[in-house]
């Protein structure tokens, strides 16, 4: 077995520095590397280029860099629930890369699988495919979109070992599988890190492959963002 | 005329039988609630989850378990999560089939155009353009006009496009229309609507063929 355990978070982010790109976990808030981000501000690194589907509230998750001006650029398919993200986006101190949530995805899953660019459909026609090559299949138009290239991969899953290999749970799995390996070094914080052979090998969806370091996450608020519930009856 | 869950309710008759369905934020997301009971539908949502169920009982809230809106959410028997590059695979690769989903301006040619506003704050796409590259069967969920009461549906979208030639049913508060290569086709009235309300709130070609049946709902 390969051992891809540290000691903790502080030893997870070695080698991270400003100006770098990274790729993160999460929808909303569900499935955030929490304990990386929090770490992240620790660090105070700046300048960073920051691949998420979303951009954190204003006070967790990404808001979080945000707020302390660590990023320089967000790459992100909806943002908003964040009034110092609109601030720094309307001032020009944030530039912002609006990309399709399926572009995303798949740009993070190119980069995982070695393909330099995919195919897409989504956004042909649209200001999103604007300077780029779109070519004719089958009598349809797509857009080619580039893989990532990314630093760092943040992601958050739910158990793990210290094979590095992962499990995730309900939503909060979202884009966390698609950005291990997809970057130069995965770091993969999970809420459980259990003993070696406990995760079943026919259920991991990660394997401990595309994971470099892998740590138990010391806390975990794991806020909602939309409580919505019905009334019991 | 109708109101949003008159709007959700007529939607709600487009859905059958066996049908893997996506639904957007807004009106559509109340289509849910009126779909026929005697009938299997799943509810996909792009956050990664299949099978979706009702809202959860206080207390019982998960924070792993949450829609695209980031509401929290239960799951029914047969559900299955999975990461977004699956969950786009099921939508591009048009494994889903039905996408309903909400727009500010829907032009005669199918244009659609619901993500951006310039000069206001823009939020993003979400996966609204990836559903509406992709997806073979679409319905649009939307009032006939925006709140200055002009028309929302338009010879030609003036907002920025979410996809091109791409809607093929509108379902609004005063009719049901199909998207044609002729223009706009008004195929039924909301109840007490009459024809020419409906012609003076659509701004693109309406083609009115015979005499047009009010809804059944």
């Amino acid at each position: 077995m390969i051992n891809k355990k540290v000691a903790n978070v502080q030893d997870a982010l070695k080698g991270v520095s400003n100006n770098m790109t990274f790729m993160l976990g999460g929808f909303g808030l569900s499935g955030i590397p929490e304990n990386s981000i929090a770490e992240l501000v620790k660090l105070g690194v700046n300048g960073l280029t920051c691949i998420s589907n979303n951009a954190g509230v204003d006070d967790f998750g990404l808001g979080l860099l945000l707020q302390e001006k660590q990023i320089k650029k967000m790459v992100s398919s909806y943002v908003g629930e964040n009034d110092e993200f609109e601030r720094q986006m309307l001032s020009g101190e944030l530039d912002v890369e609006l990309i399709p949530q399926g572009t995303l995805a798949e740009r993070c899953r190119a980069a995982q699988a070695g393909f330099p660019a995919i195919y897409t459909p989504a956004g042909f026609g649209t200001e999103v495919a604007e300077g780029k090559e779109t070519r004719e299949f089958d009598g349809k138009m797509y857009v080619l979109e580039h893989a990532f290239k990314a630093h760092f991969a943040f992601v958050k899953a739910w158990k793990g070992d210290e094979a590095g290999n992962l499990v995730f749970k309900g939503t909060a799995r979202n884009f966390n599988p698609n950005m291990c390996g997809a970057a130069k070094i995965t770091v993969a914080e999970v809420e459980e890190l259990v003993p070696l052979g406990d995760l079943d090998p026919n259920q991991i969806h990660i394997p401990g492959i595309f994971v470099q370091r892998i740590f138990q996450g010391e806390v975990y608020e794991k806020r909602i963002e939309q409580r919505t519930v019905r009334p019991k009856s | 005329m109708l109101d949003k869950n008159g709007i959700a309710k007529r939607i709600a008759k487009e859905v059958q039988d066996g049908y893997y369905v996506n639904l957007g934020i807004g009106i559509p997301t109340l289509v849910a609630n009126y779909v026929r009971n005697d009938i299997e539908v799943e509810f996909q949502s792009e956050n990664g989850v299949l099978g979706m169920g009702p809202f959860p009982f206080e207390g019982e809230e998960d924070a792993d378990v949450i829609n695209a809106g980031k509401q929290t959410i239960t799951t029914l028997p047969g559900a299955s999560f999975f990461d977004s590059a699956l969950s786009f695979s099921m939508i591009r690769g048009q494994h889903v089939d039905l996408t309903i989903l909400g727009a500010m301006e829907v032009a005669e040619n199918g244009d659609i155009a619901n993500w951006k506003i310039p000069g206001r704050m823009v939020k993003g796409m979400g996966g609204a353009m990836d559903l509406v590259a992709s997806a073979e069967n679409i319905i649009v969920a939307m009032m006939h006009t925006n709140k200055r009461g002009e028309s929302k549906l338009l010879k030609k979208c003036s907002l920025p496009l979410t996809g091109v030639g791409c809607v093929k049913r509108i379902v609004t508060n005063l009719a049901v229309i199909e998207v044609t290569d002729n223009g706009f086709k008004l195929l039924e009235r909301a109840p007490g609507v009459s024809v020419d309300d409906i012609k003076n709130a659509t701004e693109g070609t309406l083609i009115i063929d015979g005499d047009i049946p009010e809804m059944d709902i």
